[in-house]
């Protein structure tokens, strides 16, 4: 074993306008955004229709990813579950960096007092263990899915905050602040107008870095039985239902599993994609 | 010098952790009255309601008091492991908790030797052989393992070995040490894979970092052994970041095992805690999330006094942490 000569410069001559893979991703996201929108046009049947006369089957001919315990099919419920995979997320995402980028904006350029108010409280949610208080805050409280897409939001805001104020960090000691400074443009003006589109690109990258770990999370309170409604189709409530017929009919959970999966992989790869490509 | 500096910076990480403690305690004994409706019809459970038994109730946990009389009751109580009895059943939330920490803590255990140990060697060896196929391998790995919940790992796992193979039980924490083992196989490994994506991405980036530096050239020019060079130098500094996300492991390997615990039906705390939040069984939810975030924050802790022993630099304050 030798250690390895590091040559900066290779890994970015490789780097090509779209790679294979992130066209891929795209591609999948779009399938997935589709299914959101029009799921009654994609969907081969009805979600909610009950046929308890033939329970759960394996995937045939007619259902082709089989039924559930009630008789419903499977792969219509995926499709309408698209909806609740991306509403809930996109949500949670952009209004977690729409707060964060106000407050990190502040935290960042007023420095003093504020910036240490903001600082005090991002560290202490950093501290919370964030899954647990998710957990908890959603079952007592109750409310279901937007309860938890609330939560999500306030726990998505701290780190949010984090990156963006680093980013006004870097910002501050350029020499377009200076300029603007002593040309007296106000304060809220060089925010806003000077700094935000600055770093609005690694705010766009990491917002798509966020919407996958709101997928995965949202998935994981609907899993435990906490987040939509029963009877929703969503890919975490059909884990949820659907658990006990691993046997009967795997393709029932293995279907939103993958789902789960892809998208969240997907929107990880664009938004590290999208981070490499909008920070150089 | 040196120990002075050590006790400043313990007592000062104390200062953070005591009062999150306490902020921590104040929510969760807040939970009573977040409840939706009336905090003793809560605390009633599935018993049948009466005028008297509600007045017994309120009596019970003072409920008639000022909220803050009611936490420092709550508080005292809950110093000394009592966090009253659950509203299922009546059992006493501390031997409920007793009688499934096992269970957790072995869980527990064998994921963070697979987090630590396989993330690591696997960090290290991307890193060797960076931009190979086996290094993309590795990066790719990692994104899947960012973003996959342990619960989805756990139902493919479950299919695949479970019910495809039939190598491991489905379900169940099994009796004494080879049955357990062979019981909670999968469930540790569905914890692991999903928290070492975090240790095999710090590793790797970390090291890439130190093999570029000065020293390494240097010791390579000295003409010291590759092994030496790795293990005595590199390793030792591309590990810090590791220990700085130990807090992020931690708390991803306690969230998830109570994904886990669910996903394998097993009986552990995470499980105790979903089932007891699914019935709003609020003295029970109180005692497992004190229990699990006291175990968090003092665990992060300990990490920071590991910490200030591997590297010199926070000791003598030199770096901002």
């Amino acid at each position: 074993m030798t250690l390895p000569v590091v040559i900066r410069e290779k890994a970015a001559a490789r780097r090509r306008f779209l790679p294979f893979g992130i066209l891929l991703a795209m591609i999948l996201v779009a399938i997935v955004v589709a299914c959101a929108i029009l799921p009654s046009v994609i969907a081969p049947g009805d979600p909610a229709t009950q046929r308890l006369l033939i329970g759960d089957r394996p995937p045939s001919a007619e259902f082709w990813a089989g039924t559930d315990l009630l008789g419903r099919d499977a792969l219509s419920r995926t499709i309408h579950g698209a909806r609740t995979a991306l509403v809930g997320p996109v949500i949670i995402a952009a209004s977690a960096f729409a707060i964060a980028t106000l407050l990190g904006l502040l935290a960042g350029y007023l420095g003093g007092a504020v910036d240490s108010a903001i600082m005090r409280w991002v560290d202490f949610m950093l501290a919370l263990p964030g899954p647990l208080v998710a957990i908890v805050v959603v079952g007592v409280v109750g409310g279901g899915y937007w309860t938890a897409v609330v939560v999500l939001v306030v726990l998505f805001t701290a780190p949010d905050t984090r990156i963006v104020r680093s980013a006004v960090l870097e910002q501050r000691p350029l020499p377009y602040i200076d300029a603007a400074r002593s040309l007296g443009i106000a304060k809220s003006r060089i925010l806003f107008v000077h700094i935000l589109p600055n770093i609005l690109p690694i705010v766009l990258a990491y917002v798509v870095l966020d919407f996958a770990f709101a997928l995965v999370n949202l998935a994981g309170l609907s899993f435990l039985g906490l987040g939509v409604e029963p009877g929703t189709p969503d890919w975490g409530r059909m884990l949820f239902e659907n658990r006990n017929i691993l046997f009967s009919n795997p393709v029932a959970l293995l279907l939103p599993a993958t789902m789960i999966i892809l998208t969240a992989v997907s929107m990880n790869l664009i938004g590290d994609w999208l981070f490499e490509r909008l920070t150089r | 010098m040196q120990g002075r500096g050590l006790v400043h910076f313990i007592l000062r990480r104390l200062a953070v952790a005591l009062p999150l403690l306490l902020i921590i305690s104040l929510g969760v004994f807040a939970l009573i009255h977040l409840a939706p409706g009336d905090p003793a019809r809560a605390l009633l459970g599935s018993r049948p309601s009466d005028p008297a038994t509600l007045a017994a109730i309120r009596e019970q946990y003072h409920l008639n008091d000022p909220f803050i009389v009611q936490y420092g009751i709550w508080l005292w109580h809950a110093l000394q492991g009592d966090f009253g009895r659950s509203i299922q059943g009546g059992q006493l939330v501390m031997s409920a908790i007793r009688q499934r920490l096992g269970v957790t803590i072995y869980l527990g255990i064998v994921s963070a030797i697979i987090v630590l140990g396989l993330g690591i060697v696997l960090g290290m060896i991307a890193a060797f052989r960076r931009g190979s196929r086996l290094d993309r391998a590795v990066v790719m790995v990692g994104v899947l393992g960012v973003s996959s919940p342990s619960f989805v790992i756990g139902i493919f796992l479950l299919y695949l070995f479970g019910v495809v193979l039939g190598w491991f039980p489905t379900f169940g924490a099994g009796r004494g040490f080879l049955d357990r083992f062979w019981h909670l196989t999968l469930p540790s490994l569905a914890l692991a894979l999903s928290v070492m994506a975090i240790t095999v991405k710090i590793t790797r980036a970390s090291m890439i970092e130190e093999l570029d530096k000065d020293y390494v050239t240097f010791a390579r020019a000295r003409g010291l052994s590759v092994a030496r060079i790795t293990l005595a130098y590199v390793l030792r500094n591309a590990l810090i970041p590791v220990v700085t996300a130990a807090g992020l492991i931690i708390v991803g390997l306690v969230a998830n095992a109570i994904y886990v615990e669910v996903t394998f039906a097993l009986p552990g705390i995470g499980s105790l805690t979903v089932a007891a939040v699914q019935k709003r069984d609020i003295p029970m939810i109180q005692g497992t999330t004190v229990l699990l975030s006291a175990f968090i924050i003092l665990l992060n802790l300990l990490i920071d006094m590991i910490y200030t022993l591997i590297d010199p630099r926070i000791r003598f304050g030199r770096v901002a942490s």
